[in-house]
């Protein structure tokens, strides 16, 4: 697993040539790295596991359990897979540079995100989740005026 | 009474934002109700949502704060139906209506605190909470809006960004994802629906729902800069001249840091940010003025000029 800030790079550099196949699993590689890393940083072993044929889709199963913030890359994991294949299931349509283009911006924004949660785990916890509805508070709520 | 009735007349949360910055937001789903035909009552004495800051501080808080303006529409107003266009205030009320249907705990500090309040108690199922999209979906629908036109989006392309708050999470939003018509959580198409009615080419947008690190634009604004930047940037390369909007966070956001990305990384992206109802009330023949495009951040003037739309 190479270093978070690497990955970045590894992103932009990946390119059409020598096939954009190649670019797709690349791109597929370097996204499961990035939840590699928030998944390590939570003490735990990343899963060898696939869902749905993709083990980014389990790393992102896994990333997410006890943190419902972190579904807020859910649909991005998805795309990446979705371009992934597109990519490979279509390889003489006209537009698969463009496409692989598209995988890297995807991929990219996971990077932002993870990378950004890894510095405030909270990115996402405010949109994205319903926190857990707390079972006990500290707040006094008052007494009701007629009580 | 069927939906599309029932939605015709609603009690219309704005909450907070759109009396402050997203005030084109308000102003442009007011005149397209108006131009549409459909009745907007604005909830009496209305309150903030719980919003960000005080769901932080104890969420339950939060909830009684959104059953207050539940129960002021069903209690007061008699109300069946609340459309709050904003993600934040429309995510807070569906969040409060679940808990309420839920979490006895949540029931019985809300019902305490509206005691001390002085107001009664709103009580789960009294009224449905929809966003914007669902009323002029519903109560209107594609083909009503499509015979409505006067002047067509046709040659604008869009990306719809959605945001986060709109359908996440999943379960506090039981009417979506229910097949054919209803609203998907992991692809939503409510505001590209509607603006394909209005002649409008939307693009494939795989960030649709994607973070754009809007709750940490103060704290950490560097890194809502580089999430934006990376949204406008697929638009773009999605073939989009415009990003269509439902959220005044998202929306302000996508402006400011559009700005700030010029500004701080030197990268600059041409393309237009719009409220879907800004889109929509040009296309019902409205000027822009009338519905608070000179009140945007950007400037997207001389573009709409050019697609004939000002």
């Amino acid at each position: 697993m190479r270093p978070l800030n690497d990955i970045e790079t590894a992103i932009a550099a990946v390119v059409p040539e020598p096939s954009p196949q190649a670019g797709a699993d690349a791109l597929l590689r370097l996204s499961e790295e990035v939840i590699e890393h928030w998944i390590v940083a939570r003490e735990e072993e990343p899963t060898s596991d696939k869902r749905e044929g993709f083990r980014l889709l389990a790393l992102h199963r896994q990333g997410a359990k006890g943190d419902p913030s972190f579904n807020a890359c859910r649909e991005t994991c998805r795309e990446i897979a979705y371009h992934y294949n597109l990519v490979h299931m279509q390889p003489g349509h006209t537009e698969i540079t463009n496409r692989l283009e598209m995988m890297k911006m995807i991929s990219s924004h996971l990077y932002l995100f993870i990378s950004g949660k890894m510095q405030v785990a909270e990115l996402g916890e405010f949109c994205c989740s319903a926190k857990p509805i707390r079972t006990s508070t500290e707040f006094d709520y008052g007494t009701p005026k007629e009580a | 009474m069927t939906t599309k009735d029932k939605y015709k007349k609603v009690a219309y949360y704005p909450g907070c934002a759109l009396e402050g910055s997203g005030h084109s937001y308000n102003r442009s789903t007011k005149a397209v109700g108006k131009a549409l035909g459909l009745d907007l009552v604005e909830v009496t004495n209305w309150n903030c949502c719980g919003a960000m800051e005080v769901k932080n501080v104890d969420p339950k808080l939060q909830t009684y704060l959104s059953s207050r303006v539940m129960s002021t529409a069903a209690n007061e107003m008699d109300m069946d139906v609340v459309m709050a266009p904003c993600n934040g205030c429309y995510h807070n009320l569906k969040k409060a209506e679940y808990d309420l249907g839920h979490d006895p705990e949540s029931v019985d500090v809300v019902d305490k605190l509206s005691k001390k309040a002085g107001h009664k108690t709103y009580e789960s199922g009294q009224v449905e909470t929809i966003h914007a999209l669902d009323w002029i979906k519903d109560a209107i629908g594609e083909e009503g809006l499509a015979e409505r036109v006067k002047n067509s989006l046709s040659g604008i392309k869009v990306a719809n960004y959605y945001g986060c708050m709109y359908t996440r999470p999943r379960h506090i939003f039981p009417e979506k994802d229910q097949g054919p018509g209803s609203e998907s959580t992991s692809k939503p198409h409510f505001m590209d629906d509607l603006l394909a009615a209005a002649g409008a080419e939307n693009v494939e947008f795989p960030l649709k729902t994607a973070c754009c690190g809007g709750a940490h634009t103060l704290s950490d604004s560097d890194m809502s800069t580089k999430l934006v930047l990376n949204i406008l940037k697929t638009a773009k390369l999605a073939g989009a001249d415009v990003i269509a909007t439902e959220c005044p966070t998202c929306h302000s956001g996508l402006e400011m840091h559009q700005i700030r990305a010029e500004k701080v990384l030197g990268e600059s992206v041409d393309i237009k940010i719009l409220y879907f109802t800004q889109l929509l009330g040009m296309a019902l023949g409205l000027k822009p003025k009338k519905v608070g495009v000179h009140e945007n951040i950007s400037d997207s003037i001389s573009f709409l000029r050019e697609k004939g739309l000002a």
